[in-house]
């Protein structure tokens, strides 16, 4: 029996996913942008980073359909632990390998004994210090010499049923497609590799999870793994969630300012100098303080743990985006005084066309490149700011999953001896992938949309 | 010019004002000093008479507007309002809620942080214009798109790490310099290895975003000029590229430049330099609410003394510009 | 090859990339000593990329695919980067299209001039101002010693061409190269560079590769022209073989684009459609901490004139004349400070934008770029069905899909042209798109701004007369913007000179042209290009 739990936030991110498809359906009216996007996608990296992106954002929203388990029987075998207050979401069924077995402290990647001393009991019943076998990993090793073999055996046997499973997904495209016009130049090789490779990743993570912790355990026992991808959903989130925020503002304000010129213009010149004036780490610092007080003062409202960093995580979205859409709008309002200069404006007038036709027919569609490529920079902005907010102390909610939180941990961390290298790394290399393929996308988006490189590239 | 500069200055009153409303409202209107009293003393079983006390000691007992209890001028001027809102306006930051003098915290802390963030301003700064040239003089080679797509990789990398990576390897690993710490006396020991991390952070973004300024300076009709008067391709680059390139690159740092005072939060609090930044994240980390504030408004008059500043260098920079 | 030939090209092939299409497809012509050889065309022919190569300063995607280019008995092709710096500037000179930003924008005028001379000559700190000085004063610039501390852009566009051409003459090249010097410049200047070109080439025996589009100038200036269109030259000869007898049918096109000047168009219209009565355009000029108002910029002051109906003023004038704020008002483009403009008989300076909205149906406007002038992002039918739909043409969607067929066969397109994109067509075609999206809502005036400047010459004609086509057609009338006389004739019935914001001269057409009173006027009229034919015999 599941009872389904609706966040803010899940909601958002679907009428989000619903509304830009909805976009995307209404652009391929257009030839022109049509062959924008087009040109996006013939370039290899373009290809590459969108699928990585996308992939992604499956986890996010896999991760953004929630629900509580109601409580078992009591005596059910040893795992009832899990309690009704616990909020899961499809994402932990896919992962319950990683979830479910938990350690009492940090233990390496692939350890199958623990990172710290423990007073262990001899067969002969004296006491001893010694790293203590872990509780899961490894469990099924009645010798510990056979951990390499084990693992490079497992190992293939994952990346063989992920290559299966592309496949299966490459096959099925490739029957999609029969009908058109072979390749018509999209690479869609080199899609095909990324699938497969992120399809091997996945099934080598998840087969593997089940004997050992690919990346170690943290201070509690936690999976590092199952962390720093739960921290998808936020770093995700905030990034898409954020940029929407930035994006009224900045069109409508950036847009009329340009537009009317006058005392419109001097009014939202006034708004965004005073805003950017402020230093924004500053300004999101003293916001998320306050959100903090807010919370607080109002606990009863957050009963549950998930509501309220749920609620602060919104909060959060809010104040980037309320404080970084400047930037955009000042870009935009530039961009509208020039369009509004140029002779098919003009001639608009002539035909004394309303002032609303003329920013939806003319200025919007011709400034829109400039939000788009700012749309896809400002995302890799965001999820980079989460971590070093959340590191600083003002970003998600500490129970909340998210690469901040586990670079925060860090700091600690390496300062042991041994240091503890892994979840550091495990966060680095996640947060590094997506935004890396975020730069490569937005960069991607610019060549085929801006107008100054679409002419050097002649 | 003087008349200029006037009109600039008046205009950074309403600016001013401005964030002083914002600041205002969001610490006293959104938020109750009662409310701010509760998170201070932490705990939920608090009095009444402790809130009040907390209150009294930090001055934020007073009406927010208008105090009808007063006399005279006293109805506008003992209030919150008056009292840790205008006066920020004077410069007169008053005391932390920890009771220490702000202003004075201010001048002891502002030298570690320009320590280290001058340093690393000019030193990025140099670096990001020497690797950006670099790139442009082998432009259309493959050299170019390797060290484009480095740059890609280093941009995509949270400033964290690199602050991380270079602690753990420089400090730690090698042991070359201290890990962190700060002692006036010494001060380079302490602000090498912050300073090489600022850098290094900021080579992605800088060489990406000078280059994109340096190629479109190259395709300019005065370029091609140079080359048809036999002009060396160094001397192109050096003498005519670099001069025209280097104006929109100097006026888009110089609204930085008084902001170095307040230093950076995270490289501060890492490396524990007792500057502004660190000083500041204690402050939010402490919910020091007056401290924030000052801050707020020592960073948004600064921010507006390098507008002016680009402003002006742009005058002094580009012949082309007079300020009217 | 005799001793006589300074510059041999042969066979020369410019193409894009390693294996892309080829842009300049095989040419070979010489220049001799101390002659001017006209290489003409239009947009996109090549001729450009052919100087390019000589300079050996392709953009980095083009590349020199075959050929040679020997100067004197030096292979150009054959020279290292190092040494070909040496016969840059040195050995062949060159001066481009746009003076405004062929300069170092922050390095002053003698520091440039300096550059060119410290590089290829010995000359002694103490001589080389002197040396500056004089070559200022041989290009006509005054003042030279206190202009080389200028920078560009206290200079003129026409005085920045001739610090360009004291560049290129500093080293006594064997080779000048021209690339259009003259098409950035209004006419008066256009013809005092001319004249000092011609003078300097006299003076110095210079060889000259001269590149230009305008049939006007090449009578005037070349000895032999070749001509040349995709890539490919298609004849050359000495000029007055080519201008007597051209040999293929694109050379007479683009002879036959500068339309003599001995047939007129006589005034005949009795009733005024237009008439505008001591307008004034002024902007405030601000000043002070306050921003008071301490003047007025006169963009247009104290304008009269009339349009009849079914007639054509031509209004002329340079850069900066006001002739185009004066056609913007008309149509409540820009504000306006004073006068009176009456439409029909009706006074419309002070109607708001809703009671102007009716004349907006009457009163529509022709722009100079027809790049510019349609919305990208929109197809013909959206583009020319907008005004229809704004000022309520048209019944209904059959009524105004049949009105924008019949008007896209007028101006000779076809009707599935609706469905495309501006970018789909030339800039000639997309003028006429122009026209039949003013023509769609009926107006009775339509103002015309440089429409046919933007377009190649053997386009323009074409253009021209489609105007005048639909003018006895339709009875439409037109304010006829623009800065080159020579199309005059062909279209005008009236003519009013502009100068500074003010009118210095108006008239008949025939009057105007034969017998200028105002010196202005005299002085446009002599800077005119003539035509070649009348040139050549």
């Amino acid at each position: 029996m599941i009872k389904p739990v609706i966040l803010w936030s899940d909601v958002l991110i679907y009428l989000l996913v619903i509304s830009v498809v909805a976009f995307l359906i209404q652009l391929r009216k257009r030839p022109q942008t049509r062959e924008r996007w087009r040109s996006v996608f013939t370039s290899k990296v373009g290809m590459v980073s969108f699928v990585v992106i996308a992939f992604y954002v499956l986890v996010a929203l896999l991760d953004s359909l929630h629900y509580r388990e109601a409580l078992p029987p009591s005596g059910e075998g040893e795992q009832t632990t899990a309690y009704s207050s616990e909020v899961k979401s499809v994402l932990d069924v896919v992962l319950h390998n990683l979830h479910e077995s938990n350690e009492k402290t940090y233990s390496a990647p692939f350890a199958i004994y623990s990172f710290a001393k423990e007073n262990l009991e001899a067969d002969d019943g004296s006491i001893y210090r010694d790293y203590p076998r872990l509780e899961h990993a490894g469990k099924h090793l009645d010798d510990p010499s056979e951990r390499t073999g084990d693992i490079l055996w497992r190992t293939l046997v994952a990346l063989m049923t992920g290559l299966l499973i592309a496949a299966v997904l490459i096959g099925l495209h490739k029957y999609v497609l029969r009908g058109s016009d072979g390749d018509n130049g999209i690479p869609w090789k080199a899609a095909y590799i990324t699938i497969a490779i992120l399809s091997m990743f996945t099934c080598w993570v998840i087969q593997l999870s089940e004997f050992y912790h690919v990346m170690g355990t943290n201070k509690v026992g936690a999976d590092v793994m199952y962390s720093s991808i739960k921290a998808i959903r936020t770093g995700v989130l905030i990034g898409t969630l954020a940029t929407m925020v930035t994006l009224p503002f900045a069109i409508i304000l950036g847009i009329s300012a340009g537009y009317f010129k006058g005392l419109v213009d001097d009014i939202v010149q006034y708004l965004y100098t005073t805003l950017s004036s402020i230093p924004s780490i500053l300004l999101i610092a003293a916001s998320v303080l306050l959100v903090d007080v807010y919370i607080e003062t109002n606990a009863e409202e957050f009963n549950l743990t998930i509501l309220r960093s749920d609620f602060k995580f919104l909060a959060l979205c809010a104040i980037l985006g309320l404080t970084s859409w400047t930037t955009l709008c000042r870009l935009l309002r530039a961009e509208t005084l020039k369009v509004s200069q140029l002779e098919y404006v003009q001639a608009a007038h002539a035909f004394g066309v309303s002032h609303g036709n003329i920013i939806s027919r003319h200025i919007l569609p011709n400034i829109t490149h400039i939000i788009l490529i700012a749309l896809v920079l400002d995302f890799s902005m965001f999820v980079l700011a989460e971590a070093l907010l959340s590191y600083i102390g003002v970003g998600v909610d500490p129970s909340m999953h998210s690469w901040g939180n586990m670079i925060n941990a860090a700091r600690s961390e390496l300062s042991r001896d041994p240091f503890v290298w892994w979840p550091v790394i495990s966060a680095f290399l996640l947060m590094f992938t997506l935004v890396l393929a975020a730069n490569l996308f937005s960069d991607e988006v610019r060549n085929a949309f801006d107008p100054r490189t679409v002419k050097e590239g002649n | 010019m003087a008349t200029y500069i006037i009109r600039r200055l008046l205009y950074a009153i309403p600016i001013l004002i401005g964030v002083n409303l914002l600041t205002f409202a969001l610490f006293f209107m959104v938020n109750t000093p009662d409310q701010m009293a509760r998170v201070q003393l932490g705990e939920k079983h608090v009095t009444e008479a402790d809130i009040e006390q907390w209150k009294a000691e930090r001055g934020y007992d007073q009406p927010l507007f208008i105090n009808s209890e007063a006399e005279g001028m006293g109805t506008l001027t003992q209030t919150i309002f008056f009292e840790k809102s205008i006066k920020l306006l004077a410069f007169e930051f008053g005391k932390s809620d920890e009771g220490r003098s702000i202003s004075a915290d201010i001048k002891e802390r502002m030298w570690p942080s320009l320590a280290v963030s001058i340093p690393t301003f000019i030193v990025g700064i140099l670096v990001n214009i020497c690797v950006a040239l670099l790139v442009v003089m082998f432009r259309a080679t493959s050299f170019e798109v390797a060290a484009m797509a480095l740059c890609v990789m280093l941009l995509s990398i949270s400033p964290v790490f690199y602050v991380i990576g270079g602690q753990f390897f420089f400090a730690k690993l090698w042991a070359l310099v201290p890990i962190s710490g700060y002692l006036p006396e010494e001060p380079w020991r302490f602000v090498l290895l912050p300073v090489i991390v600022g850098v290094i952070a900021g080579i992605g973004a800088g060489t990406r975003l000078y280059r994109t300024v340096f190629i479109e300076e190259a395709n300019k009709d005065y370029i091609r000029t140079a080359r048809a008067k036999g002009v060396p391709e160094l001397t192109v680059l050096f003498r005519h590229l670099l001069p025209n390139g280097m104006i929109p690159v100097l006026t888009s740092v110089v609204v930085i430049i008084p902001s170095l005072f307040m230093g950076s939060l995270l490289v501060e609090s890492f490396f524990g330099i007792p500057g502004l930044g660190s000083y500041t994240l204690d402050a939010i980390n402490a919910q020091d609410f007056a401290i924030v504030r000052s801050m707020v408004f020592l960073g948004s008059v600064l921010y507006i003394i390098g507008l002016l500043l680009t402003d002006i260098s742009y005058t002094l920079v580009d012949p082309r510009v007079k300020l009217s | 090859m005799t001793n006589n030939t300074v510059l041999q090209v042969n066979d020369l092939k410019v193409r894009v990339g390693q294996r892309g299409h080829e842009l300049v497809k095989g040419i070979s012509f010489h220049i001799d000593q101390g002659e001017i050889f006209a290489l003409v065309g239009e947009s996109g022919s090549g001729k450009s990329l052919t100087s390019l190569s000589i300079m050996r300063l392709l953009p980095n995607a083009l590349q020199v695919a075959g050929g040679s280019i020997v100067l004197r008995d030096t292979h150009l092709f054959r020279l290292t980067e190092a040494q070909m710096n040496d016969v840059r500037g040195k050995r062949i000179a060159m001066i481009f299209q746009e003076p405004q930003s062929s300069l170092n924008p922050v390095q002053t005028i003698g520091d440039q001039l300096k550059e060119v001379i410290q590089l290829h000559q010995d000359i002694a700190a103490s001589e080389m101002n002197q040396k500056m000085i004089s070559l200022l004063e041989e290009v006509g610039i005054p003042e030279p010693a206190a202009r080389l501390k200028w920078y560009p852009h206290q200079l003129s566009g026409g005085q920045k061409q001739r610090i360009m051409i004291a560049m290129a003459l500093a080293c006594e090249p064997e080779l000048l190269i021209a690339d259009e010097p003259t098409t950035a410049l209004d006419v008066t200047i256009q013809r005092q560079i001319l004249e000092l070109l011609d003078k300097l080439r006299k003076s110095h025996n210079l060889s000259v590769l001269l590149i230009t589009h305008d049939m006007g100038v090449v009578a005037e200036m070349a000895d032999r022209v070749a001509v040349m269109q995709y890539g490919e030259i298609l004849e050359q000869a000495d000029r007055d073989t080519f201008f007597k007898n051209p040999q293929h049918e694109y050379s007479r096109r683009l002879i036959n684009s500068l339309p003599g000047m001995d047939h007129y168009l006589s005034a005949n219209s009795q009733d005024n459609l237009l008439s505008v009565d001591g307008l004034k355009i002024w902007f405030p000029k601000k000043k002070g901490i306050l921003q008071r108002t301490v003047g007025h910029t006169k963009a247009v002051d104290d304008v009269s004139f009339s349009v009849g109906k079914q007639e054509t003023l031509a209004l002329v004038g340079e850069s900066g004349s006001g002739k185009t704020t004066t056609g913007k008002a008309i149509l409540r483009l820009n504000e306006i400070y004073g006068g009176s403009i009456r439409f029909d008989g009706q006074e419309i300076t002070d109607l708001n934008r809703k009671a102007f909205m009716p004349l907006r149906r009457d009163i529509q406007i022709i722009f100079q770029d027809p790049f510019s002038s349609m919305n990208p992002r929109m197809s013909i039918r959206e583009i020319i069905e907008e005004g229809m739909l704004s000022l309520e043409v048209g019944q209904n969607e059959q009524e105004r899909e049949a009105t924008m067929q019949r008007l896209l066969d007028r101006v000779g397109m076809l009707p599935e042209h609706l469905n495309r994109y501006p970018h789909e067509f030339s800039g000639g075609q997309r003028q006429r798109i122009a026209i039949a999206r003013a023509l769609a809502v009926n107006p009775k005036l339509i103002i015309c701004d440089e429409p046919t400047s933007a377009l190649d010459v053997s386009i323009r004609g074409q253009v021209l007369d489609l105007l005048r086509e639909l003018q006895d057609e339709l009875g439409v009338s037109y304010l006829f913007i623009t800065h080159d006389l020579s199309i005059i004739p062909h279209l005008a019935h009236r003519v009013a000179v502009m100068k500074n914001g003010q009118i210095v001269e108006q008239g008949a057409t025939e009057q105007i042209m034969r017998s200028p009173q105002h010196p202005y006027t005299q002085q446009l009229l002599a800077a005119a290009p003539r035509s070649p034919l009348e040139h050549a015999s």
